[in-house]
């Protein structure tokens, strides 16, 4: 963390008008974005905005529908709609009639509601099949410059793409159905820089834990975030993807982050991108979505690459993360927001104040969610694991994001290396991120997680979630123990 | 069409911590319905009760003590962080309660509250701490039309926000949606501009 005091400082007693040197003009990738898409605005309330995409799942989605049908009303526009079966689908055996009754009446739901609404669905048994926010990108449904909704709060991870992408409840859902719009106050603005160099070891998942324990899991509630700054830029789609998801983890209404050539490269020839002439046209588009250099901010952070280290997280909220080397805070050494939810966070975990996390017991690894189960995530763990076999005392799921994400690995022979590792590949779906389905962790085990709470009882009641990079995963697949991986990197030499 | 709201005048149940979140609210195993209803039996189900059984409240837990009761809900800041899931305001709707207070809510759940005709108030840090102090025969009384909260003991109150059309409809029970097909003409109308 460098020079982002002063505007600290200033913003928490004034709004943005104590910085008259950064309000000169300018527009925001977001306001670039936002003001493309209000229908109008309601005098001294919210604006009319207007929705590209709409994705939608089985849990959140089947009171829309009867809210729709009650109303006696249809899907407005049901081809701005993609469907897909995510949150309580098995694991294992997907091919099977799901067991769990009330899941398979959800599923159930899904398929009779998108087929009386002209909905396209992915579901069970499809090619296209996997967790929401991993198949929109990968099919270049996901674009810059749209605005794009779910019925679930991870749908922030398409902001990465130079989009404003937001999590919605039930009703909204409805709303979007009914009129493919929203009601929606603008939010704040903020930006946070993080330049420099990622040290060995350090992926994106780890720059996105150390910035929410700097501002805190409230950190940037009533604000939308613009990632920037040169260790942003020099990261991957998948990458990037990872920061904007856990936007929502600081409070964020939405994480964005300027679409570049690694954008552009990204979505071209996939499923639903643009082609030929229209592809020119939506590219030169795509190039004016940047935040002018003299655009204002209402708050901004800078942080400098090289003081992140691969992070962990203690306690029960995705703030709570520390350095792999470090000790668990204390009262005293705590930012002050998780002062007063430390005891009960430590009991729940069985941690104590000052310890080091560093070779904690782990009982279950988990590697999968929204957050990391794309492609690279996959390779990484691969590059790592390949030759190696999991401790004895841990069991390790690896959830692929997709059934595309799926095929790719099978394809890169990446099954054969966590098979021989002791692994468990397993089939798409949101699985041990929220133990809807099977996929839980008993009470009181700990688990070691690539996903994106460590909320109490989020993996299954009573269990102990510590939320970490995919290659900090690895590591303690092989260890059975809280590990740095860069002691065994530097084995691997 | 949500059940109007205008004065809501009640004892109060406290849960004096921060950062509860949806999971807490609603844990993800009870988000297996199709309906709205119902929900409010599992409200902070692994916090109500012994290894998740009905038949083993904890003691502790304020929704389990006979002193508290009332529509209004007093939590902790940064109330209602995490997913989106709806059913976390069903659930509160549906345990009987009207208004959440807290210093500070996140952003989905608040939207969530206002589109079930749930309120919630935000109040200074000093004042939920004057409410936290409170024995539990005091009541609040949530006047939304003047947009105050009062302690009816000792007629301390503060005034809270709420954007004007956001008011009308809980005052009205009006939602969105019906607001959003009335308008569908300028919407179809933007999206030929568009093309």
């Amino acid at each position: 963390m460098n020079d982002f005091t002063d505007n600290m400082e200033s913003n928490n007693h004034t709004n943005s008008s104590s910085t008259p040197s950064l309000r000169a003009g300018g527009t925001t990738l977001f306001e670039k974005i936002w003001e493309k898409h209000i229908v109008k605005t309601i005098e001294d309330g919210p604006s009319v905005l207007y929705i590209d995409k709409h994705l939608i799942h089985e849990v959140t989605s089947p009171q829309a529908f009867t809210g729709l049908n009650k109303r006696g009303i249809n899907v407005f526009r049901p081809k701005q709609i993609v469907a897909t079966a995510d949150h309580n689908v098995p694991t294992l055996n997907q091919h099977l009639p799901i067991k769990e009754e009330l899941g398979r009446k959800q599923v159930e739901a899904l398929i009779k509601n998108c087929a009386e609404h002209g909905v396209e669905l992915y579901g069970l048994g499809h090619p296209f099949q996997g967790i929401v926010h991993v198949i929109g990108p990968e099919l270049g449904i996901t674009q810059p410059g749209m605005t794009i909704v779910c019925g679930d709060s991870h749908t922030s991870t398409h902001g990465a793409f130079g989009s404003i992408a937001f999590g919605i409840g039930t009703s909204e859902v409805e709303m979007v159905m009914a009129t493919q719009c929203l009601l929606q106050s603008k939010p704040k603005l903020m930006r946070i820089t993080v330049d420099g160099t990622l040290n060995e070891g350090v992926v994106s998942k780890d720059i996105v834990l150390y910035i929410l324990s700097k501002i805190s899991a409230s950190g940037a509630t009533g604000y939308a975030v613009e990632f920037a700054g040169t260790a942003i830029r020099s990261l991957s789609m998948e990458a990037r993807m990872t920061i904007c998801n856990m936007s929502i983890e600081m409070g964020g209404r939405c994480g964005l982050i300027a679409p570049d050539e690694t954008t552009f490269n990204y979505i071209k020839g996939r499923k639903f991108a643009p082609k030929g002439t229209d592809w020119d046209q939506r590219l030169a588009s795509w190039k004016e979505l940047y935040s002018d250099t003299n655009a204002a901010f209402d708050k901004e952070y800078h942080f400098n690459a090289e003081d992140i280290q691969p992070m962990i997280t203690y306690g029960t909220n995705p703030g709570m993360g520390i350095g792999v080397n470090e000790n668990i805070p204390t009262t005293e050494t705590i930012h002050e927001t998780d002062r007063s939810g430390l005891a009960k966070s430590l009991a729940y975990m069985g941690l104590r104040q000052g310890m080091p996390i560093k070779g904690q017991k782990i009982d279950y690894v988990f590697i999968g969610s929204c957050t990391n189960s794309r492609i690279e995530d996959l390779r990484m763990v691969a590059s790592f694991v390949k030759g190696k076999k999991k401790d004895d005392s841990v069991e390790v799921w690896v959830v692929p994001g997709s059934k595309q994400v799926e095929a790719q690995a099978i394809k890169e022979g990446i099954d054969k290396v966590f098979e021989e590792a002791g692994f468990q590949l397993r089939q798409p779906g949101c699985s041990a991120c929220l133990g809807m389905n099977e996929d839980k962790i008993p009470a009181g085990k700990y688990c070691i997680s690539t996903s994106n709470r460590n909320f109490e009882g989020r993996q299954g009641a009573g269990a102990r979630t510590l939320l970490a990079s995919p290659l900090t995963a690895a590591a303690a697949a092989i260890t059975g123990k809280v590990s740095d991986i860069r002691d065994l990197l530097q084995l691997n030499n | 069409m949500s059940k109007p709201l205008s004065i809501v005048k009640s004892r109060f149940i406290p849960i004096n911590i921060e950062n509860i979140d949806t999971d807490q609210i609603i844990p993800a195993r009870f988000l297996k319905a199709t309906t709205k209803e119902g929900f409010g039996k599992n409200l902070f189900r692994d916090w109500r009760y012994e290894n998740d059984d009905e038949t083993k409240p904890k003691a502790d837990f304020p929704l389990n003590q006979a002193q508290y009761s009332g529509e209004i809900l007093v939590a902790g800041k940064n109330f209602g962080c995490g997913s989106s899931r709806e059913h976390a305001a069903w659930s509160i709707l549906d345990y009987g309660f009207r208004v959440v207070v807290s210093s500070f809510f996140a952003d989905i759940f608040k939207n969530n509250a206002l589109n079930n005709g749930v309120l919630p108030v935000q109040v200074s840090d000093g004042f939920l701490q004057k409410i936290f102090a409170r024995d539990a025969e005091s009541e609040l009384t949530v006047d939304l039309a003047q947009q105050t909260i009062s302690i009816s003991s000792t007629g301390e109150n503060e005034s809270f926000d709420i954007n004007s059309y956001k008011k009308t409809c809980l005052l009205n029970g009006y939602d969105d949606i019906d607001f959003l097909l009335s308008i569908k003409p300028e919407i179809e109308t933007f999206e030929t501009g568009r093309e």
